[in-house]
């Protein structure tokens, strides 16, 4: 009976720290308790509350002329970011504008990186001829400038929010495919994945379960990278006139048209590419963030 | 001998293909195992040495099906496993799993200690949810670690905690032949002790058959019930392992026991040079592969392949002197 009744209790007792280790490992607590990681999370949430309520926030309609008013520097006037060359509210257009540039930012993202991860482990775990194929391909899309190859998807897709969209997403593509390839072929040959197919694993736990955790790391960098550049390049293509056309507003085209009166009135540019700098900020701290939470040597 | 043999292997060889390295050129191949043949008893723990380079991990690597055989069978429960694909290689692998030489790479830097253990039973779904949870404890228990660390991750334990979960990763699936590749090399000397004393502590328990490959004599010694010593893809000399310390009769197994430094400095100590180095397994192999470096060498050895024979009761060398 004794004996029993410590068994039960060390039983229980071995639960109890079980638990309490797995709550400190869990990789929530684990991010709130890293500081940068919530302070990028913090502006993110800032900027998806700005995309859902912009037009309540908005004081003007981002797109009324003005021609009495143009140039007006912030703060005056009733505006508080002042006025672009058509007498339009700035800080209207930036609110505006952020939906536009976050959904095509993180959409991009995510059709580039899914795509490029899908292609990626196949590419890497299948090697061969596969490889061979799919990596020949991605080469290919590689040697086009970046702009030209939107250009060309642009008018095969017609331009258009979604459009934009999967044309920088799909010519994000290739650095994916080359950065999940490329840990694939090291994760691969890892020892413990010899171990894991010994045990009896299918190729999807295998690649799911082992070789995808352990390459996660530089694909999440690259994409937190790819969200700033996301912003660039549709700007890139507003100027060609192939992205969001005017009057609708995006950080990109409101920084490309700041840039013409860089001297007569240089808030229009900096307002909007302060903006774009936060962002992207906010997507890197985050990312770093949630690639150490990942990596289990990581101590805090 | 009487016991019941469980694992049949007849004439395996294993080649590797290398890259040509001209456009028209015949790829060469590199022989790492040549035509072994050995039956391995139930409940036996056979020990496998040679030096680097000699196929024993090949040997070992075959047997699980990591490599697969170029020639040759092995025959477990009736069948040949070699070419064994999809579910019927799955259910196989329940049956015959491995421990690997370095504990640290052969267990993943993402999965805690207990998810590594559990991970053989969802994959064969042998339990779910509190059951395999307690499965996963009696396992880390029966292999001496602490189940309150079942949460922790591989870089959080010694080297021999870390094989400690390795075993118990191969023991979830109940197997009946367990392949030991080097298992203790990369530990110190201590925590070797104690990790072999688990091992055939286990093998008791479970009755398992113990394949273990080593380069270590001291530790061959110490577990083996068989000794098998190869050299360079072929097994030369297999005897039961007294035998091999007290009745070494193949050239290469005296010059390797000779290497073994004396007890005592006052002890005669005479050691058997093997001069030259060790020949290329790429390409053609003819002869004795001990032909070039062997003391007692004949014009027969350079020419034919010397078959492993029995010579004593038990005791099979492949050599023309007996």
């Amino acid at each position: 009976m004794d004996g029993n009744a410590n068994d039960i209790l060390g039983v229980t007792a071995q639960a109890e720290i079980i638990k309490k280790e797995r709550k400190a490992n869990n990789a929530w607590n684990k991010l709130k308790r890293n500081r940068t990681a919530m302070f990028g999370l913090i502006i993110i949430c800032i900027m998806v509350f700005m995309v859902i309520f912009a037009d309540v926030i908005s004081p003007y309609d981002p797109n009324v002329i003005d021609l009495g008013n143009t140039y007006v520097k912030p703060g005056n006037m009733g505006h508080v970011f002042g006025t672009d060359e058509f007498g339009r509210d700035l800080l209207s257009r930036i609110l505006y504008g952020s939906r536009i540039s976050i959904l095509v930012a993180v959409g991009a993202t995510l059709v580039g990186g899914i795509i490029g991860l899908f292609l990626g482990l196949i590419s890497g775990y299948a090697g061969g001829i596969t490889d061979s194929i799919i990596m020949r391909v991605m080469d290919g899309m590689m040697a086009f400038p970046f702009v030209l190859l939107s250009i060309l998807l642009m008018t095969i897709l017609g331009s258009g929010v979604f459009n934009v969209i999967l044309a920088i997403g799909i010519s994000n593509v290739p650095i994916f495919a080359r950065i999940v390839r490329g840990q694939v072929l090291v994760v691969k040959n890892e020892e413990y994945c010899n171990a894991v197919k010994i045990l009896g694993a299918s190729h999807t736990r295998l690649l799911f379960s082992h070789i995808l955790p352990n390459s996660i790391s530089p694909i999440i960098v690259q994409a937190t990278l790819n969200v700033a550049g996301s912003i660039i390049s549709e700007a890139a293509l507003s100027f060609l006139g192939l992205g969001i056309s005017q009057p609708t507003a995006s950080w990109g085209n409101i920084l490309r048209g700041g840039k013409d009166y860089l001297v007569t009135a240089p808030h229009i540019a900096t307002i909007s590419g302060f903006f774009i700098l936060i962002t992207v900020l906010g997507f890197n701290l985050l990312g770093d963030g949630i690639r150490d939470v990942l990596d289990p040597k990581m101590k805090k | 001998m009487s016991e019941k043999s469980i694992l049949q292997i007849k004439n395996l060889s294993k080649n590797f293909k290398l890259r040509r390295s001209k456009l028209f050129e015949k790829p060469q191949e590199l022989h790492a195992l040549s035509n072994i043949s050995i039956d391995i008893e139930e409940g036996e723990t056979l020990g496998i040495i040679g030096e680097s380079g000699c196929g024993k991990s090949t040997f070992g690597r075959c047997i699980v099906n990591l490599h697969r055989a170029s020639y040759g069978e092995i025959i477990y429960n009736g069948t040949n496993i070699v070419n064994k694909k999809g579910s019927k290689l799955k259910e196989l692998r329940k049956d015959i799993q491995m421990i690997f030489q370095d504990p640290y790479s052969s267990l993943d830097p993402r999965k805690t200690a207990g998810a590594a253990i559990e991970e053989p039973m969802k994959i064969h779904n042998i339990s779910k949810g509190t059951d395999s949870i307690n499965k996963v404890s009696s396992l880390m228990q029966e292999v001496g670690l602490d189940s309150q660390y079942i949460y922790r991750y591989p870089h959080e334990f010694s080297g021999g905690q870390r094989q400690r979960i390795n075993i118990a990763r191969a023991l979830a699936l109940n197997p009946k032949i367990m392949v030991c590749d080097e298992p203790v090399s990369a530990l110190d000397v201590s925590v070797q002790a104690q990790v072999l004393n688990l091992l055939n502590e286990l093998q008791r328990k479970h009755n398992l058959t113990l394949i273990f490959i080593s380069h270590d004599l001291s530790v061959i010694k110490h577990v083996s019930d068989r000794i098998a010593i190869m050299y360079l893809g072929r097994i030369v000399e297999l005897c039961r392992a007294e035998e091999v310390y007290n009745n070494p009769m193949h050239p290469y197994t005296q010059a390797l026991l000779s290497a073994i430094p004396p007890e005592s400095p006052f002890e005669k100590h005479q050691q058997i040079e093997l001069k030259g180095e060790i020949p290329s397994p790429i390409g053609e192999q003819k002869g004795c592969s001990l032909s070039t470096r062997c003391p007692y060498v004949m014009d027969k050895c350079f020419a034919q392949t010397p078959e492993l024979s029995e010579a004593n009761e038990g005791h099979k060398v492949a050599c023309f002197l007996y």
